[in-house]
């Protein structure tokens, strides 16, 4: 919906100039009374021609950030409806990772309120979250069926990968935790 | 039935050709181990040069007393009086690695002592390093590649100048724990398996207890992954080869003391994190592209972009500011002075003082390197036909060692794997094409009976394909089937082999590109095959000579060979069994770091300072002590606790790296720190000489005086080998040292300290109680004691 431009109903009025100043000359106050009254209205049309156009780019800023936030809905609400639609296992692995970064996010706020000491009992508790969950991430990328890269690889031998990787991680871990 | 025994036939073949490649490889491994022991035959089985030494001490005490102890050691004979934590500032993977093998071969019943196996350490992982290549090439190229690229490593002079028998260092586990690294990673890479990308974090782990260089690895592959985002060949198995290594891969540096929490606080690690939080939005942007429309997803990347623009801001002023504050901007010194090559010569000198340490010069690129040189560029090329993860990674990794190799002649080391896995893709390439040639003109000549058009159509379509392509093989040459020949004719003698493995090689290409031969003209495929034979001879000419006489040199031992016969220098091991067998257990020795090592694991004697360099300070004292005159210097030395003072001299016999040729150095760096030593004082007219035109500090100082006392006793004038002049101050004696031990060639002087007199005498007493007006008096009288 645009809006028109409606032209002002008064057509401005238009003095010859020079006879103006020649016979403003000869009788001042009467053309300086007529010229202002002119210049009056020339201001009132302009200010209202500006006022229109802040109003149609008003209207048009309207319109964009409708859309925006119309297309941000449609974009999370596609998201929210693809998100819905992977298989039950891949959104366990999902849950998963969340947890995982999620008990590093606390871990590192309780750095921060308390302080880092002993430093490597902070650095194995982080990097262990996220190792686990950088590893249920490939785990999950390896068991997906619509990844055409790993079709022929059995989801066992998948989670077997999985489980040594993340043996391997904890004796790290736990080496390292002081 | 036909087609059951073709299959039969070619799988047959394929057996054959794996048997036979297996054979390569053990040939090759004999080929790697036996070409350095040239030292071992022409000297003894010694450990070399100085640093091997002190791995040679660390291991003694490990194999002695357990790996707790060892890695809770405090080493107090050395760098006294501060000794040193050497569980704390070693890599350990050499010393583990060769405890582990001596503690092996024992419980066999095998009775190998610890120097036996530390000197045999290098042969053995530098046959397992060509072994690693050829995995790492057959990942990159193919397994004929693969052959090639082993069997000019198990050669290549400059990996054989730091892993000869006897070269007991860092470098001999290093350079194979590297090439297994970067091989377990391409092949993550190609199979996105996760054992593998395991695997790859322990082996990056063996290569972190095992060398300072392995910052390398963890800077060279996330810029290869950076390469391959930004290329648009980012993939499922790229994340799967990178984000486990980083996060595992970090755990495991920071396991090793040496590292600690280096692992995530200095720069070297920070590109590892940068390109891990990459990596992971490329992987969101990928996943969030495969689940919406187009539209929408260009909408979400608006969306996205602003807001993470203003965040990405943020944090990198925030990490911006962190780096800037410090002065070195997170980076150490060494990898400081690789990165800007003037930053050592600047601000630190020992970095800048080291021979290792200096820019190469080109001739040494050709003797390092030799034919290498020129085959790399080809290899460059032959690796982008066609491109892939591996050969993008292959190409990288040879650009930025080219890069380090110029900055500092050790790391030419690293680059002598990269260039010989593109040599060898280079040859495997080039001989692939040269023999399919000769095999389908000589098919083609069999058949040309039976079939005229055919084949003038196939000639015509060579020579026009045969253009393009000669600028390729004219400049390459070929070395694996000659190399593999002349292994095989100097040992077995059996030409039919040679034939079975280039059927096996070109059998399945030909039958591949029957549509476009892509084939030479017969006279110059045997010409050129003629032409890499010869080439092939010489590079492995070139290998044998520059093992047996430029890199076998143990350096603790010197030879000489003159008119009269063969001329052994022992002087070194001389004189440090002399200080063992002189010497109180407990006696403190002073010298130039360079011998420290040595003086701890030969003469068990507590040193003060050695080549760890760790304390700038210290050797400072030292060098400040060596360039004072004879009292001052006996003040330091007595604050100390000095007993014996060793100076290296060359003069006698002309040995050119002895302590005067090194004196400048101890003079800048002890000037770098007590500012009363002047640089300057000790050269005339901006030369440096220690001969009668010499400077007074010069001819006065402690160094001069300990390696030129009774020097004119020799042969009554004085005449210095090295320097080609008499010396300026023939005849003096010393006042504060006493010499006690001169080798046999006078190469290492051993001094020791005067104990303090107990009382002085009457006369310069009374006077030194007086006024000064005495002195003068009293000054003629009496002898000028030193010690006031």
């Amino acid at each position: 919906m645009t809006t028109k431009a409606t032209r002002p109903n008064k057509k401005p009025i238009y003095f010859p100039v020079p006879p103006v100043s020649f016979v403003s000359s000869l009788f001042p106050s009467a053309i300086n009374k007529i010229k202002r009254q002119n210049e009056i209205e020339s201001d009132l049309i302009s200010v209202q021609l500006l006022h229109q156009n802040k109003i149609r780019e008003q209207i048009r800023c309207a319109i964009e950030m409708a859309k925006s936030t119309n297309d941000a809905q449609l974009l999370i609400q596609s998201l929210r409806k693809a998100y819905a639609a992977t298989p039950t296992n891949l959104k366990i692995i999902d849950l998963y990772v969340v947890y995982a970064v999620a008990t590093a996010l606390i871990q590192v706020g309780y750095m921060a309120i308390v302080g880092s000491f002993p430093f490597n009992s902070f650095l194995s508790g982080v990097l262990s979250c996220v190792g686990t969950a950088v590893l249920a991430v490939c785990l999950r990328i390896q068991v997906n069926k619509d990844n055409k890269e790993f079709k022929d690889l059995p989801p066992e031998r998948a989670f077997a990968d999985f489980i040594l990787c993340n043996l391997v991680l904890h004796l790290v871990i736990m080496n390292f935790l002081g | 039935m036909a087609t059951s025994k073709v299959e039969g036939s070619s799988s047959l073949r394929h057996a054959f050709g794996g048997v036979l490649s297996v054979f390569i490889l053990l040939l090759i491994g004999v080929v790697a181990f036996s070409i350095r022991l040239f030292s071992v035959i022409k000297y003894e089985s010694v450990i070399h040069e100085f640093d091997p030494y002190f791995n040679y001490r660390v291991t003694q005490f490990l194999s002695k007393n357990g790996i707790y102890d060892f890695w809770n050691w405090f080493d107090d004979r050395t760098w006294y009086p501060l000794g040193r934590v050497i569980g704390g500032t070693v890599y350990p993977g050499l010393t583990l690695t060769a405890g582990t093998m001596w503690k092996l071969a024992n419980s066999l019943n095998i009775p190998l002592s610890v120097e036996t196996v530390c000197v045999f350490t290098a042969p053995i992982f530098s046959a397992f390093a060509a072994w690693a290549t050829y995995l790492l090439t057959k990942e990159v190229k193919g397994p004929g590649a693969g052959i090639t690229a082993a069997a000019i490593l198990a050669m290549v002079p400059s990996y054989i100048s730091r892993s000869v028998a006897g070269s007991y260092d860092n470098e001999a586990v290093a350079i194979f724990a590297l090439i297994f690294t970067f091989y377990l990673y391409i092949k993550t890479l190609n199979t996105g398996s996760l054992f593998y990308a395991t695997l790859n974090s322990l082996a990056y782990f063996y290569m972190v207890c095992s060398w300072g260089g392995y910052t390398f690895i963890i800077n060279l592959i996330p810029m290869h992954v950076l390469l391959c985002i930004v290329t648009g060949r980012y993939s499922s198995r790229l994340y799967i080869a990178y984000a486990p290594l980083v996060v595992l891969g970090t755990l495991l540096a920071a396991l090793v003391p040496v590292v600690g929490f280096n692992a995530v606080m200095t720069s070297e690690h920070f590109g590892s994190f940068l390109v891990f939080i990459i990596i992971h939005v490329v992987a969101l942007v990928y996943y969030i592209k495969g689940i919406l429309t187009p539209r929408l997803f260009k909408v979400a990347t608006t969306l996205v972009l602003t807001v993470g623009i203003a965040v990405c801001a943020v944090v990198v002023a925030i990490l911006v500011a962190l780096v800037a504050s410090s002065p070195t901007k997170g980076w150490s010194g060494r990898s400081l002075s690789l990165l800007d090559p003037t930053y050592a010569s600047k601000y630190i000198p020992i970095i800048a003082s080291v021979s290792e340490h200096q820019p190469p010069t080109w001739p040494s690129y050709f003797m390092d390197i030799n034919v290498l040189a020129f085959l790399v560029p080809a290899g460059i090329v032959a690796c982008f036909l066609p491109l892939s993860d591996a050969s993008s990674f292959a190409v990288l990794y040879l650009v930025t060692s080219v890069y380090f190799s110029g900055v500092m002649v050790r790391l030419m080391l690293v680059l002598a794997p990269a260039a010989c896995i593109m040599s060898g893709i280079a040859l495997s390439e080039a001989f692939g094409v040269l023999t399919r040639s000769m095999k389908f003109h000589i098919t083609k000549y069999f058949e040309c009976s039976h079939t005229e058009a055919p084949a003038k159509l196939g000639e015509s379509t060579s020579t026009e394909s045969s253009a393009p392509l000669e600028n390729m093989t004219k400049s390459d040459t070929t070395e694996k089937p000659e190399v593999a020949r002349k292994e095989k004719v100097a040992r077995r003698k059996q030409k039919k082999e040679k034939e079975l493995t280039e059927n096996a090689h070109v059998k399945p290409v030909s039958a591949k590109k029957e549509k476009r031969p892509l084939v030479l003209p017969l006279e110059a495929s045997i010409v050129s095959v003629f032409l890499l034979i010869v080439l092939g001879g010489l590079y492995v000419l070139h290998c044998v000579w520059a093992a047996a006489e430029a890199y076998s040199a143990p350096s603790i031992v010197l030879t000489s060979h003159s008119h009269d016969g063969l001329h052994v220098f022992d002087d070194f091991r001389e004189a440090y069994a002399w200080l063992r067998h002189n010497t109180e257990v407990d006696d403190k020795v002073a010298s130039w770091w360079d011998y420290g090592y040595q003086t701890t694991a030969m003469a068990n004697r507590t040193v003060i300072v050695d080549n760890n360099t760790w304390n700038n300070t210290h050797i400072a004292t030292v060098g400040t002590a060596m360039s004072s005159p004879e009292k001052a210097a006996w003040e330091i030395f007595n604050s100390l606790d000095v007993k014996y003072v060793l100076v290296v001299f060359g003069g006698l016999v002309g040995y050119p790296s002895d302590d005067i040729n090194k004196f400048l150095w101890m003079v800048r760096i002890g000037g770098g720190v007590f500012p009363h030593i002047k640089e300057a004082d000790y050269l005339k007219d901006g030369q440096y000489r220690v001969d009668a035109q010499a400077t007074h500090t010069m001819l006065n100082c402690l160094m001069y005086k300990l390696s030129y006392y009774r020097f004119v006793e020799t042969d009554g004038k004085g005449f210095d080998r090295v320097r080609r002049y008499e010396i300026g101050k023939k005849h003096f004696k010393l006042t504060h040292f006493e010499e006690v031990f001169t080798t046999h060639h006078w190469m290492v002087r051993i001094y020791k300290l005067k104990p303090q007199k107990n009382r002085i005498r009457g006369k310069s007493r009374k006077s030194k109680l007086g006024s000064k007006s005495t002195s003068s008096k009293s000054g003629g009288m009496t002898h000028k004691n030193p010690w006031n």
